[in-house]
């Protein structure tokens, strides 16, 4: 009975944390992680550093936002999946609801002269956040010859042709593990 | 049925979505193409919102795609459709841990996708940019010269180390497109 009432107090806590950590970053991903850091690693002691890089690991190398998979993974740590399930709403809880807000306040005021022209700068800029995403990723990718390639055969065919994103993830995928696989075999 | 096919929609996108939110760029833009939910046009508006609100961009981008398409319970089943596939894989994942982290498949799967998802990126970033600079359609006609000249310049900007060291907050970037935006499209027409 005490242990029941106490994951629910652990559960509502993680609600919270999350809900916090999802109210106070901007953009999401990796500028999560000094957050995530603080409050469930020193202060709440949750989890241990190492446990944290094990949890980048695994972030690193499964689909999905990286708030999701930290969510996740800390909420299961700590109290099941039941855990996990809180701190994940926790963590989208707040983008939910301040996006619905700001869909209504951007539906009211599109048509606004001033907005508009706000939003023609706007809309020039943000190829440059993309641009930057690019080189940031570019930078810490380890590159090689068959990566360079791949990148480009990726843009050409997203640029030049109708074909799905994800047949081209997919195919990427599995050149890689042709690649690595068969080099370990000649060592 | 639009709810499932926005929850259905994005949990592709999220089971595809390998590197950061800025990778499911490009997969929206091909399923907002190829359904009708006449978005074309304002989903680079979205980015920008999603990137200058708090929390994750993915949740957010999925959030106001959600919304503007079908309202509330659009806005919520895109956005479990978007978490769903990262909690479920998670879930298993971190009991198997260590066999998976050590699966040469996994690495070699892994090692593939990351500089396609570059290129996936930056023709995401290429046609964000021709329709900024081009309202849609590539003719003489449509060309935006005071967008292109927005465009460059945040770019320059954006690639600025203040102080030797840090580049500006992307936030900083859309305000001061914001700005130029109003000054340079907004101001002729009130003088």
């Amino acid at each position: 009975m005490k242990t029941q009432k106490n994951k629910a107090r652990v559960c509502a806590e993680l609600f919270l944390r999350f809900a916090r950590i999802g109210l106070f970053t901007f953009g999401g991903g990796y500028a999560m992680l000094p957050l995530i850091h603080a409050d469930v690693v020193e202060k709440k002691k949750w989890v241990s550093d190492d446990d944290m890089i094990d949890m980048l690991a695994i972030s690193e190398s499964t689909p999905g936002p990286f708030a999701i998979n930290a969510a996740t993974f800390v909420g299961r740590r700590v109290a099941g999946v039941l855990g996990a399930v809180c701190a994940t709403v926790g963590v989208a809880l707040p983008s939910l609801l301040i996006i619905i807000a700001v869909s209504f306040a951007f539906n009211a005021f599109r048509d606004n002269l001033w907005v508009d022209c706000a939003f023609r700068g706007i809309r020039a800029g943000v190829f440059v956040l993309i641009t930057n995403a690019v080189i940031k990723l570019g930078k810490k990718l380890d590159w090689s010859l068959i990566g360079g390639v791949l990148a480009l055969a990726a843009f050409a065919i997203a640029v030049f042709t109708e074909l799905s994103v994800i047949y081209v993830i997919l195919a990427a995928g599995i050149v890689g593990i042709c690649v690595r696989l068969s080099k370990k075999e000649e060592k | 049925m639009i709810l499932l096919e926005l929850f259905y929609t994005f949990f592709k996108i999220g089971l595809f979505t390998f590197g950061g939110g800025y990778a499911m760029i490009p997969m929206i833009t091909d399923e907002v193409v190829s359904r009708a939910w006449a978005l074309e046009g304002r989903l680079i508006d979205f980015i920008a919102i999603s990137e200058s609100t708090p929390g994750p961009f993915a949740i957010n981008i999925a959030t106001f795609v959600g919304m503007n398409s079908a309202g509330l319970l659009g806005a919520i089943c895109a956005t479990l459709g978007v978490i769903l596939p990262s909690f479920i894989i998670i879930l298993i994942v971190a009991a198997l841990f260590d066999r998976f982290n050590r699966s040469r498949a996994v690495k070699g799967f892994l090692w593939g996708v990351r500089p396609a998802v570059i290129g996936l990126i930056a023709s995401a970033a290429v046609s964000v940019f021709i329709s900024a600079v081009f309202s849609g359609e590539i003719s003489k006609a449509g060309f935006d010269l005071p967008a292109l000249c927005i465009a460059v310049g945040a770019l320059v900007i954006s690639r600025i180390k203040w102080n030797g060291k840090k580049t500006i907050h992307p936030i900083a970037v859309i305000a001061i497109c914001a700005l130029a935006g109003i000054v340079v499209y907004g101001l002729p027409t009130v003088f």
